[in-house]
């Protein structure tokens, strides 16, 4: 036995055990049987999901919680298909995930062979790389260089497909522990000269902001904002994504920015004289109208990517740089500022606008997500589903710790939060997960219930139901003179059932007085998996809220009397 | 072939279109890329352009000077900033060594062109004489036809064409524009 010549899928897992991974979220299939096989003897476990979607965002959810890559494995064609829209959120988001599939074999490619997909040409567009292995004796160095770029520089997924004969043949190779990739630099340090004027910048400036991304929770620069923030006695706003990085309860801090972004945040932004953006990115949900974005402010841009200098807002200093080192560098060459005024006039626009929700008329989404605020504490890691519910929570559930605030933001998918979480879970086993979704993004996963169930996950998933796609609903409702159309969850199951159909425990709220009482219940049970489904008011808005489009001036804080024009931004 | 044809009716030259006017030869961008040698390069690199519905006029990929690198030629017209920010892009590839854009650098730039004329008698006389003018050299001579090879700048390739009607020209084949920065700079 010692002396076979491993096959090429025993050498792909002995690569990913010397990287150190603990898991692989994986679906089987013919063109995967020998990787398959070779795990049988792994001393990573298997976790196996019920659908190729889930086990992608399973991963992602692993890697945003631990920093460290998730791993997944499905076979070919529809296995490998299934996991594009998994690569498309890590993509957006930047998210270190590794994707292994399965192919036919190397002689069948391009064949139309049985279950054969191009699947490096399907995912191009949705990688930072891939490969497509036809020689087991690249499978070492391939699988080195999976890693190093997926979670070097500006973290993304690599796909390595692996056709059967190369797997199952095989693979004397030796491993491979340095890379040779001539085309792909990292910038880490960033220029000081160009540091040093952002710092003379930063201490002149009058009314500045720090805008911080999910490139500081990657670089763990959280620390390092607070430190800036608190010399500069500069306000912090964050993206949805920069939720945790710099603690969203320090006084300084306005929380998030946007679209749905607090209204102090966003008139802040509004009113600078100069803003830094810390791993942040300019996104269309943030600007709102780019010809009237921060006209008077002076732009700084630190970023460890420096294809996103000018893409959207040309930045009068581009920084390109890990956050947290340039912060670290730029801190010592600023000294105290006075901004007081600045501040009083934040916090007079705090008091004046702040985040607020009807107490009367039913069960609301903000209060069950303001009392999980309270219990959680940001002790817990929160993932969010996408519409009405992420924005609330967004709002609500204020992000104290680095990495525990889980969502997706540039791709914007559906039924993530809850196998992101499973993911999460797996890699802080120490740690309280929420899966805060709602009814329609719920249902695009929920067969992970099972997932969860058979590995007895204390993982916890909220469901905000209101029978209704209630994000588009609520455009329809102030865009498209409440014209509703294709938003009617009609034939909703009954979430409660649905969980205990797969052994997992589960709760119903449906009035107010319930909330506290069952949210607390749920995050002290350890048990397993839970659900709790909140029964909620059918039709409710998120405010305040930017029209796409519009310019953070034209920020809405409540629903306008007169029917508003269709946003001409995008989506 | 007494009167040259109207230049707007001639091969290889793209009309003013109302309305379009920015993508005339004048904004023609060159950008050259120094890649890994690698499968999927070039959809690769094709993707940061049909992303955006950008058209790539002509694309000349060949071996570099060392092995396991190639070279690729691109020339594209749009928007400066935009382009900017594709080459951007471009270099942020994996494979990907080097993106530039000479459109403004110091450069030599060069082209081949073969083009079929059907041409008897007369026709063929002045055909020869307009090879001749521009240093074509005629590489394959047949009953009915000529070969013409001419090699030089993209504009004078353009020029050349336009001295044959449309129904002479019987095939056309241009190798694309390809660059190299002079002196020690980096192409």
């Amino acid at each position: 036995m010692e002396n076979r010549v491993p096959t090429g899928a025993e050498k792909l897992i002995q690569c990913l055990e010397r990287e150190g991974v603990e898991y692989i979220f994986g679906y089987s299939g013919g063109a995967a049987m020998p990787i398959f096989d070779a795990l049988v003897d792994s001393s990573i476990e298997l976790i196996l999901v019920r659908h190729e979607q889930g086990a992608a965002h399973m991963a992602d959810g692993y890697a945003r919680a631990t920093g460290k890559p998730g791993v997944v494995l499905v076979t070919s064609g529809p296995g490998a298909t299934n996991t594009v829209t998994g690569l498309l959120t890590s993509q957006m988001d930047s998210v270190p995930v590794v994707v292994l599939t399965g192919q036919t074999i190397s002689p069948m490619l391009g064949k139309d062979g049985f279950q054969e997909a191009d699947v490096t040409g399907i995912t191009y567009a949705v990688v930072k790389h891939s490969y497509l292995l036809k020689d087991a004796a690249d499978i070492p160095r391939s699988t080195r260089e999976a890693f190093h770029i997926a979670t070097t520089g500006r973290p993304g997924p690599v796909l390595i497909d692996l056709p059967k004969d190369v797997t199952q043949g095989p693979c004397d190779a030796a491993f491979v522990d340095d890379v040779d990739l001539p085309g792909y630099t990292v910038p880490t340090h960033g220029d000081p000269n160009v540091i040093r004027q952002a710092a003379e910048i930063l201490q002149a400036a009058k009314r500045p902001v720090l805008y911080v991304g999910h490139g500081a929770v990657i670089s763990q620069a959280g620390k390092a904002v607070i430190r800036l923030a608190e010399k500069l006695r500069a306000p912090i706003v964050n993206t949805l994504l920069g939720k945790g990085a710099a603690d969203e309860t320090h006084p300084l801090h306005l929380g998030m920015l946007g679209m749905h972004g607090t209204a102090y945040a966003n008139k802040a932004v509004d009113a600078c004289d100069c803003i830094m953006a810390i791993g942040a990115r300019w996104d269309d949900r943030i600007t709102g109208k780019l010809d009237e974005f921060c006209l008077d402010a002076t732009k700084i841009h630190i970023d460890i990517d420096p294809a996103e200098f000018g893409k959207m807002v040309t930045p009068d200093v581009a920084i390109a740089g890990d956050a947290r080192l340039v912060l670290e560098e730029l801190i010592p060459q600023v000294s105290a500022a006075d901004t007081e005024e600045w501040l009083d006039q934040c916090a007079r626009w705090r008091k004046r606008y702040p985040l607020k929700y009807a107490k009367q008329g039913g069960l609301r989404a903000q209060l069950v997500l303001d009392k999980l605020n309270e219990i959680t504490r940001g002790d817990a890691v929160l993932t969010t589903d996408v519409g009405q519910h992420q924005m609330w929570a967004a709002q609500f559930c204020q992000s104290t710790t680095n990495r525990h605030w889980i969502s997706s933001g540039g791709a914007g998918t559906m039924g993530f939060g809850f196998p992101a979480a499973i993911g999460a879970q797996l890699g802080c086993p120490d740690k309280k997960v929420w899966a805060i979704c709602g009814d329609g993004g719920f249902q695009m996963t929920q067969a992970e219930l099972a997932t969860s169930a058979i590995h007895e996950l204390p993982v916890k998933c909220l469901v905000i139901n209101n029978n209704f796609l209630g994000m588009v609903r609520q455009w329809q409702e102030l865009f498209f003179e409440n014209r509703l159309s294709g938003v009617d969850l009609v034939g909703n199951p009954d979430f409660v059932k649905l969980a205990q159909a797969y052994g997992v425990q589960a709760w119903r709220i449906r009035r107010p007085s319930d909330v506290e009482r069952v949210l607390t219940e749920a995050h002290e049970y350890d048990e397993g998996p839970c659900l709790v489904v909140a029964e909620v008011v059918k039709e409710d808005n998120v405010f305040p809220m930017i029209p796409a489009g519009a310019p953070l001036s034209g920020m809405i804080i409540e629903k306008p009397k007169e029917q508003m024009a269709k946003p001409t931004g995008s989506t | 072939m007494s009167s040259p044809t109207p230049i707007h009716n001639s091969p290889g030259f793209r009309p003013i279109e109302p309305g379009n006017a920015e993508k005339t030869n004048r904004d023609l961008h060159t950008i050259s890329l120094l890649v890994r040698d690698a499968p999927g390069v070039l959809v690769r690199v094709a993707m940061v352009f049909s992303r955006r519905g950008y058209n790539i006029e002509s694309l000349v990929v060949s071996p570099g000077a060392r092995s396991g690198f190639s070279r690729m030629t691109v020339t594209c017209s749009g928007d400066p900033a935009i382009l900017e920010q594709m080459i951007k892009q471009l270099a942020k590839l994996v494979d990907v060594v080097h993106a530039l854009d000479h459109t403004s650098s110091h450069r030599f730039e060069t082209e081949i062109a073969l083009i079929k004329i059907r041409c008897e008698g007369e026709a063929r006389r002045e055909a020869l004489e307009i090879a001749e003018h521009f240093n074509a050299k005629v590489v394959d001579y047949a009953a009915e036809s000529v070969i013409l090879r001419v090699y030089g700048s993209s504009e004078k390739l353009d020029a050349m064409i336009s001295l044959f009607a449309d129904e002479a020209v019987v095939e056309l084949v241009r190798s694309g524009k390809i660059v190299m920065t002079r002196a020690l700079e980096v192409t």
